[in-house]
């Protein structure tokens, strides 16, 4: 973990909640940190008027520069959609465990619903590039909210959209279309971000081993204030440090 | 080292009054990393129970105008763990004493709790968690009667050969009294403030943020009212007092010392600024000199007297 200044390079509305922000990173030591970002992790964002950081999951790096795709929740991420092209953040980076990659055998499945999906394309991108067959799977709540549909395909992953209400792609939740659809593929393994109630049907319905991420409010997000515990078979587990990715099967959710 | 920061504990000397406040420093390792903690005073590790606990469901953290709340409920490892792993793995790190908060849920495991702490190595002072507002049927129960405060102060004391300091909640009509009752029982001195009960609710779903309902304020919001009991407590006992509460600067740290306080707990700060208490390390000098103070012990109290 380091705190970075960063200068916002763009901060746009992607649909009418959410929003994505570039920031360029202005120091050497900054950049070597983004080198060593792990798809997954976050970082914790300093907000002038809000007394505690908002943690915001990473989407995209390259080599200067690191991307937040965010909803507008609160006070705290309303302030930063307000963010203007040149103005600086406070970041303590990067944080957490992120998605292991490595165990994705041959053909991984990407499942991510809603404000759940930013972290899956960072995932999406090393493992194309490593050569893997990548599904990705994204639930949203109606065509207004799709977002990153683009990035994923152009990357060339297998790309299926759902929602809700049927307003594009297939109809309904994610679990429903991976029921008409996963039949044949053999997925190796699961990497999922989203709702409480979607990763608990995916960890209940999908028989092969996976890595489920987490949200839940912090205090500092480094591990030392035991704010945002979550139950796992072996006890608490903090979701800033020993998560936000879990093995599907040791979350107790 | 600048030995015009050296305070006094009674007869515990520390190189300077800033003590990360327990549970926002963890237990120092993961500070460690980022930078030497051997630059602060004495670190208070997070609070222990005899039992290891999970604490109170999520959600965990709230916040509001310049702090927050938590009602993380004692979530720790448990005093055996603590004394046995932990411990021993920030020794090798960190040579300046160690703080022990220590909560019981009745007498007898604040009594076990502080002969456990009082042999652990490097253990300089014990912290008798009074105070807690997340825990049922413990913690502030101790805190908010006098005699049930007097009780715990004397069992610890009795068995403990480490200076005793009782942390003492600011939820209570006169923390006076509770501070009188602690110092007459034998305690070798105080600290507070714990944080205040309060309490968020979320507009849309019309239910409190808080699984737990209601939780501690912490954050620059209470400095004022932590101020107020220090210099109350510190004009009536005799003892020394550890201020604590919403402290995040320099300039903090001195008015709390003026206020009556021989040394500082630093608390939430930690979680938003995890470089807060060497950053004040470092700027206490400068502004010694701009106001004119050559010691820092010089002004504890300065301006209860």
């Amino acid at each position: 973990m380091q705190q970075l200044r960063f200068d916002i390079s763009h901060n746009e509305p992607l649909t009418r909640d959410i929003f994505r922000m570039w920031l360029i990173c202005r120091s050497e030591a900054g950049c070597r940190a983004l080198k060593s970002v792990q798809a997954g992790q976050f970082a914790n964002v300093s907000i002038n008027g809000c007394f505690l950081r908002r943690p915001i999951s990473i989407c995209d790096i390259d080599d200067r520069r690191i991307c937040f795709v965010y909803k507008v929740v609160g006070k705290g991420t309303a302030a930063m959609s307000e963010m203007k092209q040149g103005e600086e953040l406070d970041i303590l980076l990067p944080l957490g465990t992120g998605f292991n990659a490595d165990n994705a055998g041959e053909r991984p499945l990407l499942v991510g619903g809603g404000v759940g999906v930013p972290p899956l394309l960072l995932l999406a991108r090393q493992l194309i590039s490593a050569g893997k067959e990548t599904t990705v799977v994204l639930g949203f709540n109606t065509k207004q909210d799709i977002i990153l549909a683009d990035e994923f395909r152009s990357m060339g992953c297998n790309l299926t959209i759902v929602t809700v209400d049927g307003s594009e792609g297939q109809k309904g939740f994610v679990t429903n279309a991976l029921r008409l659809t996963d039949a044949g593929h053999n997925h190796t393994y699961y990497y999922a971000c989203g709702p409480v109630a979607m990763l608990k049907a995916l960890q209940k319905e999908l028989g092969i081993s996976g890595e489920l991420s987490m949200e839940e409010r912090m205090g500092c997000g480094f591990g030392v204030c035991m704010g945002c515990t979550c139950n796992t078979q072996d006890g608490a587990r903090q979701v800033c440090t020993d998560g936000p990715v879990f093995d599907s099967r040791q979350l107790i959710l | 080292m600048n030995s015009r920061l050296n305070i006094s504990l009674g007869r515990l000397r520390l190189q300077n009054p800033i003590i990360p406040a327990s549970g926002t420093y963890g237990f120092g390792l993961e500070f460690a990393k980022l930078y030497d903690i051997n630059c602060l005073g004495a670190l208070c590790i997070k609070g222990t129970t005899v039992q290891p606990r999970y604490g109170n469901p999520s959600p965990r953290i709230a916040e509001t105008e310049a702090g927050m709340l938590n009602s993380v409920g004692l979530q720790n490892p448990g005093v055996d763990k603590v004394t046995a792993d932990i411990l021993p793995r920030l020794r090798a790190v960190y040579h300046q004493p160690i703080v022990a908060n220590i909560s019981g849920f009745s007498i007898e495991e604040y009594v076990q709790l502080a002969k456990q702490m009082s042999d652990a190595e490097q253990v300089e002072l014990i912290e008798v968690n009074i105070s807690c507002p997340n825990v049922h049927n413990g913690g502030m129960a101790f805190g908010t009667d006098p005699s049930a405060a007097a009780e715990v102060t004397a069992a610890v004391k009795a068995v403990s050969d480490k200076p005793v300091f009782v942390k003492l909640s600011p939820n209570v009509t006169d923390i006076t009294r509770i501070a009188i009752a602690c110092e007459q029982a034998g305690a070798d001195g105080l600290c507070l403030i714990n944080t205040l009960l309060g309490m968020r609710i979320d507009l849309r779903t019309r239910k409190p943020v808080l699984a737990n309902k209601y939780g501690g304020i912490s954050g620059s919001c209470i400095f004022p009212l932590a101020l107020r009991m220090v210099n109350q407590v510190s004009r009536v006992c005799q003892i020394p007092v550890i201020g604590c509460g919403g402290i995040s600067t320099a300039s903090d740290v001195i008015e709390m010392m003026m206020a009556g306080a021989s040394a500082v707990e630093i608390g939430a700060a930690n979680l938003t600024d995890p470089y807060v208490c060497m950053n004040i390390i470092n700027e206490l000098p400068q502004l010694m000199d701009k106001l004119g103070i050559d010691n820092l012990s010089d002004i504890i109290g300065i301006t209860a007297r």
